[in-house]
């Protein structure tokens, strides 16, 4: 970053009688460029396009956090100590004095309380997690929506897909780390989710913790992957992920003048390097800021980890929420015995179902590639709207996760809102089958309903509330046209139809063929076409 | 799997000078509307008026001086505000003030950035040509070429019997690392040491967590006690895989509200009935008995479990009733166990019935 350096914008720059920095600059630049060729990466990048839109900085918002998370983390690392040693307790934290704990939640207590800044660390740590989960589920809503995961981006999706997953397991093993009531309590769910799976869980659960739950190993173990592997993970893959985002650059939305053989927006250097930067350090203050006044997993408050005691109301943090409440939603009785085994379906059901919504989450763009068998690449992003069956699957998606996340909270809505958690549970069966069923549904028709209005704003105009009588006493209200501008962004989309089957060469119907057609039957059926110039034409008239 | 329908399509691509690329059963209207081109710019006011240009301009530089002040601020915090050992509000004051100023110092450079990108860089969107991300066919060409020469050259796939053992010792190569995490666990099988815990005859039932032991006269009626085995908290080593496993629940019922199957009369004394608390779900403790209704709740999962009927399930997803430990009364009056739990405790495993 020169960027001090350089003359303000707008002073016409004279390249005979550069500033003082300038030379600085230009000796430097030369300096690295002669001993790393550097020119060409900075020529190849530098003035890259990056449109510009409120829902691409969703994506920036999770790598900002990901460099709060590894810069606070590295801070807690010099002090945290990743042991189950059994020690006494001899901080400042008063209740827990001479409590025996393991040197891990004894550290993460220190940490809390006698290393200045720690707890602030801490804090920022935590915060800093919540937010790289929740950015990376809502950049990716916001790529499914918008259908940018259409070629040739497919592979970035999977990308990102992969980056989702391994944040939630930093996450868990984060904060499996303090070794405190409630993350033993998680630890302990995790056994025994192990031990459910058929054939190989014992011995799984008996490797993964070095003996019997809960030994001496698992915090170790957890801390090198949390530390060491799967950040290593994460850092290649989001270079993978950077490097695909400039090689296929960023898709844009349907504007005047975007097409899809151009990039409209700012340059990288300066306007959008300048606005990155600044975003990272909003990212980071309003982290901090948080991180500052409000606590997140007080462990004092919890108690060092023990198998007999809990406390009720436990929750993961939440992105591990969806997992838990799959199980709680498991009605009772799911486990019998058969040759000789133990098939604990209370187990393997959630696990299978959670496995297989992952699945169809990473291969949903391949799904719809396959019923449009559209080859081409798509650079406009879609309203939403303007892809109805795609954006209610995505609908019935989230609806499905939703209830099994708010499944997690089955006991803390009984108890706020006064009802039977049964009551709550059974509502929560109900609706984990009926919701994306009746989401799927009204999403599909508010979509619908959009692109109607959207064709009648862009052929008629829309309503100017002005209300005229005519001569003959009739009142009619004025409708104003648009403009060709406002008018492109209505019109501006791609529709599909359902694939017509044809007899091959040899004049048969193949089942695939059959197959796909019923599947793009349900996908286009109910379509609604754009506005065409003739249409538009005609409108006009009266 | 292009039929002649999709191939009606290709013909009427947009882009003729692009290659042909299925557009499969997307619709192509003849008629379009066609793109409007770019709307005029719209000049900011920064653009217009050099006056409110040089505000802005000094509204930016007074953020990064509040920046260098939060900083500044965050060192002075450190030291005005030290933690005093065992001061719970000095914690706290550390905490917020120094939090607060680094907050403070990365905000204001955060606005000043994206304030002067904005008001002062130059403004207007520019554009950039987009190309197809395939290379272009010379270039795929001639890495077709090179695969084509390299395979010559190296005969692999000319070699078969020499390449397929390449690629058999490339996947047998890693096993060895696989074996090598065999010691990550003890040698021993670990079935048998799920399927027995702590407990034994005249194992006395102690309080959890003090250990002291518990006489049957401590047990009035409906009175729940957190029960370990006697011994636990001396042992050296493995007292958390012990307890994980030997946690137990006392609880006083009337003798008559407990139904009691054949074989099982003798396993409480008196209406004092003892349940494992490690639920048969995932073995979260089961650690809230209702008094009223007899039931136990675990926190977790929320199964629950009927102990006027031998620790049932009655809701949630755990299966099994929970384990009971049949307990006596010693010479001494204190209760004790008859013997270990007469099945594996805790949640399911494979082995389990084995």
């Amino acid at each position: 970053m020169t960027s001090t350096a350089t003359p303000p914008v707008g002073a016409p720059q004279t390249p005979e009688e550069p500033g003082k920095g300038m030379r600085f600059v230009s000796w430097a630049s030369n300096y690295i460029d002669e001993r790393t060729s550097v020119s060409g990466f900075v020529k190849f990048i530098g003035r890259k396009i990056f449109p510009n839109h409120w829902s691409f900085m969703l994506g920036e918002v999770a790598l900002y956090s990901f460099v709060v998370i590894l810069l606070s983390g590295t801070f807690l690392t010099l002090f945290f100590q990743a042991a189950m040693t059994p020690v006494h307790y001899d901080g400042s934290y008063a209740p827990l004095k001479g409590v025996e704990m393991s040197a891990a939640m004894a550290s993460t207590l220190d940490i809390s309380f006698d290393i200045r800044g720690g707890l602030l660390m801490r804090q920022v740590h935590h915060w800093a997690a919540l937010v790289f989960v929740a950015s990376i589920g809502l950049h990716m809503l916001r790529i499914f929506f918008t259908g940018a995961f259409r070629k040739p981006r497919e592979v970035n999706w999977i990308v990102g897909f992969l980056l989702f997953v391994l944040a939630m397991a930093e996450g868990f093993t984060g904060y499996s780390l303090p070794d405190d009531l409630l993350s033993g309590n998680g630890l302990r769910i995790i056994d025994g989710m192990v031990k459910g799976v058929p054939f190989i869980g014992t011995w799984i659960s008996y490797l993964l913790f070095g003996g019997e739950f809960p030994g001496e190993d698992i915090v170790g173990r957890l801390y090198m992957l949390h530390i060491m592997l799967l950040p290593a993970l994460v850092i290649g893959l989001i270079a993978v992920h950077l490097v695909l985002m400039v090689v296929n650059k960023h898709t844009q939305f349907a504007a005047p003048g975007a097409t899809q053989k151009n990039v409209v927006g700012s340059p990288i250097l300066p306007v959008f390097a300048g606005k990155a930067a600044g975003f990272f350090f909003l990212v980071f203050g309003v982290i901090v800021l948080v991180a500052s006044f409000v606590s997140i997993n007080p462990v004092w408050v919890y108690g060092p980890y023990d198998p007999s005691p809990i406390s009720a109301g436990t929750q993961p943090d939440w992105y591990i929420g969806f997992a838990d409440g799959m199980l709680r939603l498991i009605p009772p009785g799911w486990e019998f015995e058969l040759w000789g085994g133990t098939w604990s379906f209370n187990i393997i059901v959630p696990i299978i179902i959670l496995v297989l919504f992952l699945v169809v989450v990473a291969f949903y763009p391949f799904i719809e590639a396959w019923v449009t068998g559209d080859k081409r690449e798509h650079h406009i992003a879609d309203r939403p709207r303007n892809a109805p069956t795609r954006t209610a699957i995505g609908a019935a998606g989230v609806t499905f996760y939703a209830v099994m996340w708010a499944a997690a909270s089955s006991d803390i809505i009984a108890t706020h809102f006064r009802l039977a958690v049964e009551h709550v549970t059974y509502t929560l069966q109900a609706l984990l089958i009926l919701g994306p069923i009746i989401a799927y549904f009204v999403a599909k028709r508010i979509c619908i309903g959009l692109q109607k209005k959207d064709r009648e704003i862009a052929l008629h105009g829309f309503e100017s509330g002005r209300i005229v009588r005519m001569p003959s006493g009739e009142y009619i209200e004025v409708h104003q046209p648009l403009d060709a501008y406002e008018r492109w962004r209505l019109v501006s989309y791609e529709s599909y139809q359902p694939l017509m089957v044809r007899p091959n060469a040899k004049g048969k119907i193949g089942f695939w063929q059959n197959f796909r057609a019923s599947i793009s039957r349900w996908f286009y059926e109910d379509r609604i076409e754009p506005a065409t110039q003739k249409e538009l034409d005609e409108g006009s008239h009266h | 799997m292009t039929d002649q329908h999709e191939h009606a399509a290709v013909s009427n691509r947009a882009h003729p000078e692009a290659p042909a690329r299925s557009s499969g059963i997307a619709v192509i209207p003849t008629d379009a509307v066609a793109n409007p081109g770019f709307p005029p710019e719209r000049p900011r006011v920064t653009d217009l008026d050099p006056k409110v240009e040089k505000a802005q301009e000094r509204r930016i530089i007074a953020l990064f001086f509040v920046s260098i002040i939060g900083s500044i601020a965050a060192i002075v915090f450190y030291i005005v505000f030290p933690i005093i050992p065992g001061d719970m509000q000095s914690v706290r004051n550390n905490t917020m003030f120094v939090g607060a100023a680094i907050a403070l110092a990365l905000l204001a450079v955060g606005v000043g950035v994206v304030h002067w990108s904005k008001a002062l860089m130059h403004g207007h969107d520019l554009v950039e040509e987009r190309h197809e991300t395939r290379g272009s066919e010379p270039t795929r060409e001639r890495a077709a070429e090179i695969f084509t020469e390299a395979n010559e050259e190296s005969g692999f796939t000319r070699r078969r019997l020499l390449r397929n053992t390449l690629i058999t010792a490339a996947v047998v190569s890693p096993l060895p690392g696989i074996v090598l995490l065999r010691d990550l666990a003890p040698i021993a099988d670990p079935v048998p040491l799920l399927k027995h815990t702590m407990w034994a005859k005249g194992t006395r039932l102690t309080r959890d967590p003090s250990g002291t032991p518990i006489r049957a006269a401590d047990v009035t009626l409906g009175s729940a006690f957190h029960v370990i085995p006697e011994g636990l908290n001396e042992l050296e080593h493995g007292k958390l895989e012990e307890k994980a496993k030997a946690a137990v629940l006392l609880m006083r019922l009337k003798p008559e509200d407990l139904h009691v199957t054949p074989g099982r009369e003798t396993w409480g004394f008196d209406g004092i009935v003892a349940y494992s608390k490690i639920c048969t779900h995932v073995g979260c403790p089961v650690a809230l008995y209702e008094q009223q209704t007899h039931h136990l709740l675990c926190p977790c999962h929320q199964s629950q479990f009927d102990i006027t009927h031998e620790a049932r399930v009655i809701f949630g997803p755990a299966k099994r009733a929970l384990p009971q430990l049949p307990i006596a009364v010693d010479d001494e009056g204190y209760l004790v166990a008859q013997s270990d739990f007469t099945e594996p405790v805790g949640p399911s495993f494979w082995e389990r019935v084995l």
